[in-house]
Parts: C-alpha cells; sequence; structure tokens
C-alpha cells in the first residue's frame, strides 16, 4: 500500500495521534484519565450532532439548522418542565419528536422547492436562532427538575452519561451507513444522485429523512446540554453549525457527499476536542484556539485534496 | 454563387481514442455558396465544424483561408478571418438584450464607457440589413428560438463574418419562422457570405442550398450539386457503406409477448406503440435527439409519461419511478454508463449489487457474503477483467465498466433489459464480447431493445429495427427488409415532411 493511500485510509487517525503525542508533552495532565473523561465529555454533546450532520453531508447535502434547532428544543424543555411543570420523560419524547418534525420540514422544503439545502438550512438558522430568543426575550430559563440533571452531569460508574449516550449514538449511525442498505442509499445518493435514482433510490424520501435523523440526534444533543447547563439558553449551540461542519470535513467527509464514515466523523470530533482542551491547559489564549483549529482543518484538507489530485492526474495518464 | 474558393480543408484528420474521426478529408467551399453538409451520427460533421471554427485542432491537414494555409485554427484566429459558427445550443446570454449580445465583449464606441445607444442603433442597423423586425432593446431571453437563431447570425454579421456555419439550423423552428431563416439565408448568400449548412432535413436543403458534401465514417464521400441530385441519391451516398463486421451468430427463438408499449407520449416523444417478445432483440434507428433516449427514459419511469399504456407480460403496469422499473423486472443500460450508470468511487462488488440491494439483505443488513457471491458470479460470467472485485470502477477500462453495468441490471433480476448505445467508446475485442453477451440473454429468454446509432451494429445485432423520428416513430423493420438507406430515409423524415410517415 503506498504512501497516499495509506494516508487515504489512516491519516486522520495520524493526525489524531500527533496532535495528542503534542499535548502530552507539552501540557501537564493531559493524559490523566480524569482529563481524558474530560475531553470525551466535552465533545459528547457536539460529537452527537456531528455525527447527524455526517449523515446529511455524505447523503450530498449541509445542515446549517443544527445550532438553532438546539436553542429551540432547549427552550421548549425548559418551559415545559420548569414553567409548566411537565415531567420529564413526556417533555423529552415532545421535545425530540418536534425537532425531528422540523428536520423533515427542512427535508421537505429542499426537495420540493428543490433549493440547495445549504440555502434552506441557512433560513432555517435564522428563524430558529430568532425564535428562541423570542420565546422569553433573551433570558434563559432555569428551575429545571433535579433530577433531570441525571443526564448532562451524572455517571455510570466512572464513564459521564453523555459519554455513553455519544458512543451509543455512534456505533447505531456507523451500523446503519456501513451495513444496511440504507447506508448504501445514503452514500449512493450522495456520490452520483442521478445515478441513485436510475438504481432504484428514493432520493426525495431519502433526504428527508436524512435531515429527520440529524434533528433527531440534535435534539439528544440539546437535551443534554440542557442538563449540563442546568438551564436553557437561547444561544445554545450558536457555534454548533460551522463546528459541525469543521469537525466533518476534518473527519473526511467530502462537503460534495458520497465519501466518509462515521469513524472518521468522531476522530475529527476528537481531534477538536483534543485540540480545545489542550490550548487549553497549556493556557493558551482562547482566542488563539479559532486560529489553531483553521490552520489545522485547512492543513488536513490541504493535503487530502493534494492527494485526491494526484489519484486523478495517475487515472488520467493511465 | 461564385467560382471563388472562401475556404478549403485539404487532408484533414483527426483521431480520438478509438475512433477515427476523419479521415484525410477535402472539401472546397465556394464564395456565396449555401453548401449543405449531410451525414449519419458519426460521419465526422460536428468534428469538421470544430476543427473550421478553431475549437479542435487537425491531426493532419490544413485549412486554407484567403490563399494562406494553416495546419490549425483557434477561436480568435477563426473569427478574425471572417469564421462563425451558430451552435444548436446558443450562446447567448437571456439576461441580457439584443444589442449587448450582437456586441458581446466588444466595443462599439472608442471609449472606456459603454455607448448604449450607439450599440442600439449599430444593432438596428444591421437588422435593418437582414430585413427582420426586431427592437434591439429587448432581452433575449424574451424571443423565441428563430429569433434568438437571429440575433446569433447578427452577431456573425456584426464581425464582418465570410464563413458562416449553421448547425441544425431549423430544429426548433416552426415552418414559417424557417421561411425566415432562409430569407436572411438568401440575403447573406447575396452578400456574398458563404454558408455552411448541416441539417438532416434533406427536404429543406433541396431549397436553400447550392451544392451538398456526404460524409460517412469520418470520410469524404461526394460532392454533389443540389439540382443535379435527389433525396434518394443523397441518402444512398450517406449510407452505402460495406458491411465488413461479422456479427454472432444467434438462435432466436421467440417466447410471449414481454413488453407493450401503446401510444405512449412523454418527454419529447408522442405515440409510440411497439411490442417486444421473449428471446428477441429489438433495435432502436435514428437521428442523435430524434427521442430515442427520452422514450426508453419514459419507459423506466425516469422520465414522467403523458399519456398511453404500458404493459408487461400481457399486464398493464404503472412505471412511475426507477424503483417501478426495477421491481418489474426491466433494467436499463444507461448511455452516460459513467455518469448514471455507476458509481465510479464504488467497488465493482458494491455497484453489482446495489439495484438488488434490498433483495440482498436480511432486514436492514446488508449479506455481504450474497454481495461477494453475485459479484463473483458475473465477474467469471461476462469475464471482468480486474485484480479484485473490491477494485473502484472508476478505474476500469470502458469495456469493464459496461460489462459491471450489465450484471448490476441483470442482479436485478431485468428481463426486459433496455441497451442505450451499448459499446459506444468501447474497443474492439470488448464490442464482440458485449454482443456475444446480448445474444446469450436473448437466447435465455430475455427480451433485449438496442438503442444504437451505429448502423452495422443495429443490422448486426437486431431481429427488427424501429426507427423513430422527432419524437415518433416512422418505420419499422423486419430483419428480411433491413436496408440501410431505408432506415436512414425513415430517420431523416421530419414533422414538417411532406412526405407520409409509416
Amino acid at each position: 500500500m503506498n504512501a497516499l493511500v495509506f494516508y487515504k485510509k489512516y491519516g486522520i487517525f495520524l493526525i489524531l495521534l500527533l496532535v495528542v503525542a503534542f499535548f502530552a508533552v507539552f501540557a501537564s495532565n493531559f493524559l490523566s484519565i480524569d482529563n481524558l473523561l474530560n475531553v470525551l465529555r466535552q465533545v459528547s454533546m457536539f460529537g452527537i450532532v456531528v455525527v447527524g450532520v455526517t449523515f446529511v453531508m455524505i447523503g450530498g447535502g449541509a445542515d446549517l439548522s443544527v445550532g438553532g434547532q438546539m436553542a429551540v428544543s432547549g427552550m421548549v424543555a425548559g418551559i415545559l418542565m420548569a414553567k409548566a411543570g411537565m415531567p420529564i420523560l413526556p417533555t423529552m419524547l415532545i421535545c425530540m419528536a418536534l425537532t425531528t418534525l422540523f428536520g423533515a420540514l427542512n427535508g421537505l422544503i429542499s426537495v420540493k422547492l428543490n433549493i440547495f439545502s445549504m440555502i434552506v438550512t441557512l433560513g432555517t438558522m435564522l428563524i430558529l436562532q430568532g425564535l428562541a430568543f423570542v420565546i422569553t426575550g433573551g433570558y434563559p430559563i432555569f428551575g429545571l427538575p433535579k433530577d433531570f440533571t441525571f443526564l448532562g452531569q451524572g455517571y455510570v460508574g466512572i464513564v459521564p452519561v453523555p459519554v455513553i449516550l455519544f458512543v451509543i449514538v455512534s456505533a447505531i449511525a456507523w451500523f446503519v451507513l456501513s451495513k444496511t442498505y440504507f447506508g448504501r442509499y445514503v452514500y449512493a445518493m450522495g456520490g452520483n444522485p442521478e445515478a441513485a435514482r436510475l438504481a432504484g433510490v428514493n432520493v426525495e424520501r431519502m433526504r428527508v429523512a436524512l435531515f429527520a435523523i440529524c434533528s433527531f440526534v440534535t435534539s439528544i444533543a440539546s437535551l443534554i446540554m440542557l442538563s449540563r447547563t442546568n438551564s436553557a439558553q437561547p444561544s445554545a449551540g450558536a457555534s454548533y453549525p460551522f463546528d459541525c461542519m469543521t469537525a466533518a470535513v476534518l473527519g473526511g467527509i467530502s462537503f460534495a457527499g458520497g465519501e466518509g464514515t462515521i469513524g472518521g466523523a468522531v476522530v475529527g470530533v476528537l481531534i477538536i476536542g483534543v485540540l480545545n482542551n489542550g490550548l487549553l491547559l497549556m493556557g493558551v489564549d482562547s482566542n488563539w484556539q479559532g486560529v489553531i483549529k483553521g490552520i489545522v482543518l485547512v492543513t488536513a484538507v490541504g493535503i487530502d485534496s493534494v492527494q485526491r489530485k494526484a489519484k486523478r492526474v495517475k487515472a488520467a495518464e493511465a | 454563387m461564385s467560382t471563388n474558393l472562401a475556404l478549403s480543408v485539404r487532408g484533414l484528420s483527426k483521431s480520438f481514442p478509438g475512433v477515427k474521426a476523419l479521415d484525410t478529408v477535402s472539401i472546397d467551399f465556394l464564395e456565396g455558396e449555401v453548401h449543405a453538409l449531410i451525414g449519419e451520427n458519426g460521419a465526422g460533421k460536428s468534428t469538421l465544424i470544430k476543427c473550421i471554427a478553431g475549437a479542435q485542432a487537425p491531426d493532419e491537414g490544413s485549412i486554407v483561408v484567403g490563399g494562406t494555409a494553416y495546419k490549425a485554427l483557434d477561436p480568435q484566429l477563426a473569427a478574425r478571418l471572417g469564421i462563425a459558427v451558430i451552435y444548436q445550443e446558443f450562446t447567448l446570454v437571456p439576461s441580457l438584450s439584443v444589442a449587448e449580445n450582437v456586441f458581446l465583449c466588444r466595443k462599439t464606441s472608442p471609449s472606456f464607457i459603454v455607448d448604449a445607444k450607439a450599440r442600439q442603433a449599430k444593432a438596428a442597423e444591421i437588422f435593418r440589413q437582414l430585413k427582420v423586425d426586431l427592437d434591439p432593446a429587448r432581452p433575449v431571453r424574451e424571443l423565441s428560438p428563430a429569433y434568438q437563431q437571429i440575433v446569433e447570425i447578427a452577431k456573425a454579421v456584426s464581425r464582418e463574418v465570410k464563413v458562416l456555419i449553421m448547425d441544425e439550423p431549423t430544429a426548433p423552428l416552426t415552418t414559417s419562422e424557417v421561411e425566415m431563416l432562409f430569407g436572411v439565408v438568401r440575403d447573406l448568400q447575396a452578400k456574398g457570405v458563404t454558408i455552411i449548412y448541416i441539417s438532416h432535413r434533406l427536404e429543406e436543403l433541396f431549397e436553400i442550398a447550392d451544392r451538398a458534401t456526404v460524409m460517412r465514417d469520418g470520410a469524404y464521400v461526394a460532392t454533389k450539386l443540389i439540382s443535379e441530385t435527389s433525396r434518394g441519391e443523397l441518402i444512398e451516398l450517406m449510407a452505402g457503406r460495406k458491411l465488413g463486421e461479422t456479427y454472432p451468430e444467434r438462435r432466436s427463438t421467440l417466447g410471449n409477448e414481454a413488453l407493450r408499449v401503446e401510444d405512449l407520449s412523454g418527454n419529447g416523444v408522442e405515440h409510440i406503440s411497439f411490442s417486444l417478445r421473449r428471446g428477441e432483440i429489438l433495435g432502436f434507428a435514428g437521428l442523435v435527439g430524434a427521442g430515442r433516449t427520452e422514450l426508453m427514459q419514459v419507459i423506466y419511469g425516469a422520465a414522467p409519461s403523458s399519456g398511453g399504456a404500458v404493459y408487461l407480460n400481457g399486464e398493464k403496469v404503472r412505471v412511475r419511478r426507477p424503483s417501478d422499473a426495477i421491481r418489474l423486472g426491466i433494467g436499463l443500460i444507461p448511455e452516460d454508463r459513467k455518469g448514471l450508470g455507476l458509481f465510479l468511487g464504488k467497488s465493482i462488488a458494491w455497484n453489482t449489487v446495489i439495484n438488488a440491494i434490498k433483495s440482498i439483505s436480511r432486514g436492514w443488513l446488508v449479506d455481504r457474503k450474497r454481495e461477494g457471491e453475485i459479484a463473483q458470479e458475473y465477474r467469471e460470467r461476462f469475464s471482468i477483467k480486474t485484480p479484485s472485485l473490491e477494485q473502484m470502477t472508476g478505474n476500469l477500462s470502458g469495456g469493464n465498466q459496461q460489462k459491471v453495468v450489465i450484471a448490476k441490471t441483470l442482479a436485478a433480476n431485468s428481463r426486459v433489459i433496455i441497451f442505450d448505445e451499448p459499446t459506444r467508446g468501447i474497443d474492439v475485442g470488448a464490442k464482440h464480447e458485449i454482443y456475444r453477451l446480448m445474444n446469450q440473454l436473448a437466447e435465455e429468454g430475455h427480451a433485449i431493445i438496442i438503442v444504437s446509432s451505429e448502423m452495422p451494429e443495429l443490422l448486426g445485432m437486431c431481429d427488427r429495427i424501429i426507427v423513430i423520428a422527432e419524437g415518433r416513430k416512422t418505420g419499422e423493420l423486419m430483419k428480411a427488409e433491413f436496408d440501410q438507406t431505408a432506415i436512414l430515409d425513415l430517420a431523416s423524415r421530419g414533422r414538417h415532411s411532406t412526405l407520409a410517415s409509416a
């Protein structure tokens, strides 16, 4: 296996290893169990959303409205539990159902009006983010039931609950994408939507389904965030849309669709998590985090792009 | 028509991988003549035009303009020499006005600032000369194709065109618009412009052309004075090749009716009826753009039908989308195998089973073992040359790619298989393998449709041939009646033709 093929398959793990090694050396306490679990917990919510976004991206679309969905879902749950006194479980189910329906709406608009999903979700993102502020006039909601904190702050043994949920969601997603016919349809419609249609894939229905899936997992993440911060914040998830896509692209998911794996996306999430955590431990000014993340992203994508071009040139010369 | 040379091509040759598009072609084009360029699909007309227009460089030979011989032209040089082309797809900007399009990217006044008034006046002057009534301020997107074409002509005239090439100019026009176009053409002719006119509508040529050059399989055949020839003679010249290739033998035993199409319309075709039996190979002949692929798309559910019915094994069926077709056992091997038939980034095995993926899944889970078995089965049966079934289809040769597409269709249990241009771009050896495969499939009881622009292929492989022209069926021939000239004749029958269709 030559160097380029190796990089294509394992490159992302190498980068993760490099980053971990770097911080193991330069950041005090980085490699302690406590800290590593901390990193995992911090990326869990983010990671769950990335899994959802990955489904959409591999299918050839984009969902910028995940942040807005998190905010509104959190606000609705906050109102139901804190103000209306609804029990935890029904509240969670209602929020998840509502958010999933919203995702289906994203998909329907994109399909029926034939607008590129990035544009549609840009619009719905703005609507939702605005709505989240309108709901309480910009104030967070407090007074959530005590039992609810288990979701975001609880442990099973030494493992934080969010991490367990992240692992479960990722495992299911991995299974669906790589082992089921549904997963193949996703790759097909992302890689070549017209060929997929001719191969019998109902591309329109699949698109709606993918957005619904993304929203479903986003609602799970939003409930976790609600529980962790013990409040419903109207600005929840504001940075998520772009951070999620960054993690996905870092993990090898192509914007064009049809490529990438859940494994890669998870590694992308971990890299971002490690970077955030390591830089913090090193005492680096938080403003530098963005700069460094950007550099890592451009480098990783750049190497991938160069390697892709080399493969194309080789194929053309053949 | 004078006897001065406007432009000549001498010994022009051009090859592409696998095909010799032009073979030492020499033609003289005279000043002020309307010179028709005719021939079947693949005769070399487009390639010749592209060389003259500077869009392609020939491998050998020269283009002689104004006494100078050029080994190759580029678009700017061709424009300077007074050569202009009007392709079938217009190169106008819909949102800009007529005048802006006529003078696209050219200065109409000496200063930096655009003088819109001067530009409009200049455009108006050109239309006056062409004796056409057109407001230069109108946006081009409001114009009908006929007037858009006039704008294209005006564009050429504004560049003081000497040789104007028109590719199928009357295709989008109504009868009265054709007359308007002819008026403009005659006008240009009177001013000494040479018109090279590509068209399949032979009747029109007898109205407007002075001479016609026939090309066949990339070579020059003959040039005739229109006044001294006939439609029949031209068709014979276009088609009259010697059939050298042999096609594999087949014992055809025809079974029950597999497919019947009644009065089917949609996607640009109208009122098509035909039937197909098990074990039969039915060919569809016609010129490029006649509507054969469009018809197959309707049958396959890839395009909506606007009327008519489809029967499978005698029962009426509704095919609304490709998944219906696949479920009913209809398979399509698309014309664009790389773009529509395969997922180039995925492996041979992945591609082979994708049409049938649900049927090899237990619940949601894909049975990878079954996938491997099926892929291996077809790899052996079709002799797909590859080191591994995990090889990406994008890396395969054209012939092997086609085999994977065929395997993909068969793996989904297709009983009626439509092949659209099955051997295009495939080397001779692989071609014959595919012919043998098609015969085998027919002998096994599949019903086969072949859409092809290669006449010899149709004549050699099919039991029956249906001819489509401009979205309608113009004829049907049994094997005993097969005749190149007759087929080409039927394929050239335009809607505005005064000849009765079959």
